[in-house]
């Protein structure tokens, strides 16, 4: 059953050393603010799972965070590269990144499978590509027919993280617009954070909204603005120009490290970060 | 007829090949333009898919991510990702993919991978994406992209992407339900597969653009076709409407702060 908790004390009770940690959200609702949180608690070790790596990947990746990255498109949307991502891969700065690659259908797969608690998903896919040598993906017969198909071992994150419009007292969420794999995400998890713009004393969603109910959720955490800087539909744009600034901060070692500093390892919470943001 | 540049006569080239009714997968960046020029003229029941599940798609500007919130708000529905894939895509309702990539081969496989080794890549590229799946999936690819020799090789150094495979008939027998990649446009020029050997054939140059000038830009030796056509350069009514898109999209994205 859900508890309504500080972000802090959610990653410190959740997100542990070594654990594979789905931080989902699909352009749009990215969990911004928990990314930080772990960069703050200085998790180490860990396997994170997202289909596009983005902003927030790039900075545990740059920050020491993680071990692994499961991924299918790893980019800066509408810019380029992932500098501490590529340092990573082809310098292996500030450590050495394991990376199991996927095409989207393939990871969509995988989730769907985790959240059906089946072994695999399967798909018309990755057939004579050379992403089969860099993945787990191996390939079946259809039962009924013979037909080769690619099966997708399927996704079982630790703990899934994603940030959502609304929650109610009892820590039932709603999200809308682009929802990605977030559903799929959360029901495959073993522990599901979801941090939200506002928490209210009624959702009153319509009938077939996506709701995730409290008692599939561990934690919920109220932290205004915790995408950013992507979107929450219904409360803020995209902030474009912060993508295309990240490009540089990204670029050089130096300037990476004195960013996360100035703006992550000394605020104690989003909210301060956003203040430091401002006045930056 | 007003000065152009060679992408816009790219784009135009490209957005001319989406009939109108067509359902359409859509890629970031070339593509992406492509498409919206299209609905934007000639093909206004065009119907814009976009990875992130949106639906029906009209955007006023062009996105700058794959899941803008623009893209959403203009969709006729919006679905997840698994349903986009699973139901939508990987189901066969969609007539017509469009990508781009770094890498092209002779057989239209794709590279959006890495350039150099995989373990120790000299550039390390976003990556597959949708990418596999639209060309496995859509009744037909258009691939668009600039044409040079880097990009443009004999041998892909990461295949991420299936086109013809190893041409002839060695797509269909890896099962894949679509027909694959049916022209590949360039800023200099259209290509199509040839029909039984699926290599790619130049068939129609860009308006003040030499057959020589492509077979250069390609590294492996391109097969051209008996007689190569010009493409028609663009009209008034293409140019204005790509580039008032284009206004606008510089200026939205300009104004977030």
């Amino acid at each position: 059953m859900a508890r309504i908790l500080d972000l802090t004390t959610a990653i410190r009770e959740f997100v542990h050393d070594g654990d594979a940690v789905a931080l989902e959200g699909f352009t749009h609702l990215i969990p911004s603010a928990a990314g930080h949180e772990i960069v703050r608690q200085q998790r180490r070790d860990l396997t994170l799972i997202r289909l596009t790596p983005d902003l927030v990947c790039d900075q545990l990746i740059g920050m020491g965070c993680a071990r692994k990255l499961v991924f299918s498109w790893g980019g800066n949307p509408g810019v380029g590269s992932l500098h501490r991502f590529r340092d990573a891969v082809e310098h292996q700065w500030p450590r050495s990144l394991e990376i199991e690659e996927h095409e989207h259908a393939g990871m969509a797969v995988a989730f769907g499978a985790g959240a059906s608690n089946l072994p695999f998903g399967v798909l018309r896919g990755y057939t004579g590509t050379d992403l089969v040598n860099r993945t787990t993906v191996k390939f079946v017969a259809c039962p009924f027919t013979g037909e080769k198909l690619a099966a997708v071992s399927a996704i079982r994150p630790d703990v899934t993280i994603i940030h959502a419009q609304k929650a109610d007292r009892k820590g039932n969420v709603w999200l809308w617009g682009v929802v990605g794999v977030q559903k799929e995400a959360v029901l495959a998890a073993k522990h599901a954070i979801v941090t939200v713009e506002e928490i209210v004393d009624e959702l009153d969603a319509p009938m077939n909204a996506m709701i995730l109910p409290n008692w599939v959720v561990s934690a919920v955490c109220k932290v205004p603005r915790g995408a950013f800087p992507s979107y929450a539909l219904g409360y803020y744009d995209r902030d474009n120009s912060f993508y295309k600034k990240w490009d540089a901060i990204a670029k050089d070692r130096d300037s990476f490290l004195q960013w996360m500093d100035r703006h992550v390892i000394q605020t104690a919470d989003f909210a301060e970060f956003l203040r430091s943001m401002e006045a930056a | 007829m007003a000065a152009y540049t060679s992408d816009e006569m790219m784009t135009i080239a490209a957005a001319r090949m989406v009939r109108n009714g067509a359902t359409c997968f859509v890629g970031i960046g070339l593509p992406s333009a492509a498409a919206n020029l299209a609905r934007l003229t000639h093909a206004p029941d065009a119907v814009l898919i976009y990875e992130s599940g949106t639906i029906g798609t009209k955007p006023q500007v062009l996105p700058l991510s794959i899941g803008d919130g623009e893209l959403a708000e203009t969709a006729d529905c919006v679905v997840s990702l698994v349903e986009i894939f699973n139901y939508w895509l990987m189901g066969g309702r969609i007539s017509l993919g469009f990508l781009g990539a770094a890498q092209i081969d002779r057989f239209c496989n794709l590279n959006s991978t890495v350039i150099g080794p995989y373990a120790k890549p000299r550039t390390r590229l976003p990556g597959a994406g949708g990418a596999p799946a639209i060309a496995a999936s859509c009744g037909e690819v258009l691939i668009t992209l600039r044409h040079n020799s880097r990009a443009f090789v004999s041998k892909l150094d990461f295949v991420t992407t299936i086109g013809h495979g190893e041409g002839g008939d060695s797509r269909a027998k890896m099962g894949f339900p679509g027909k694959g990649p049916s022209a590949v446009i360039s800023d200099l020029a259209i290509m199509k597969p040839d029909a039984a050997t699926k290599e790619l054939t130049l068939i129609s140059v860009h308006p003040g653009v030499s057959v020589e000038q492509v077979v250069a830009a390609t590294s492996w030796p391109l097969k051209v076709a008996p007689v190569v056509e010009t493409t028609p350069e663009p009209t008034e009514i293409e140019l204005s409407v790509l580039r008032d898109l284009n206004a606008r999209t510089a200026k939205a994205h300009a104004g977030q702060a």
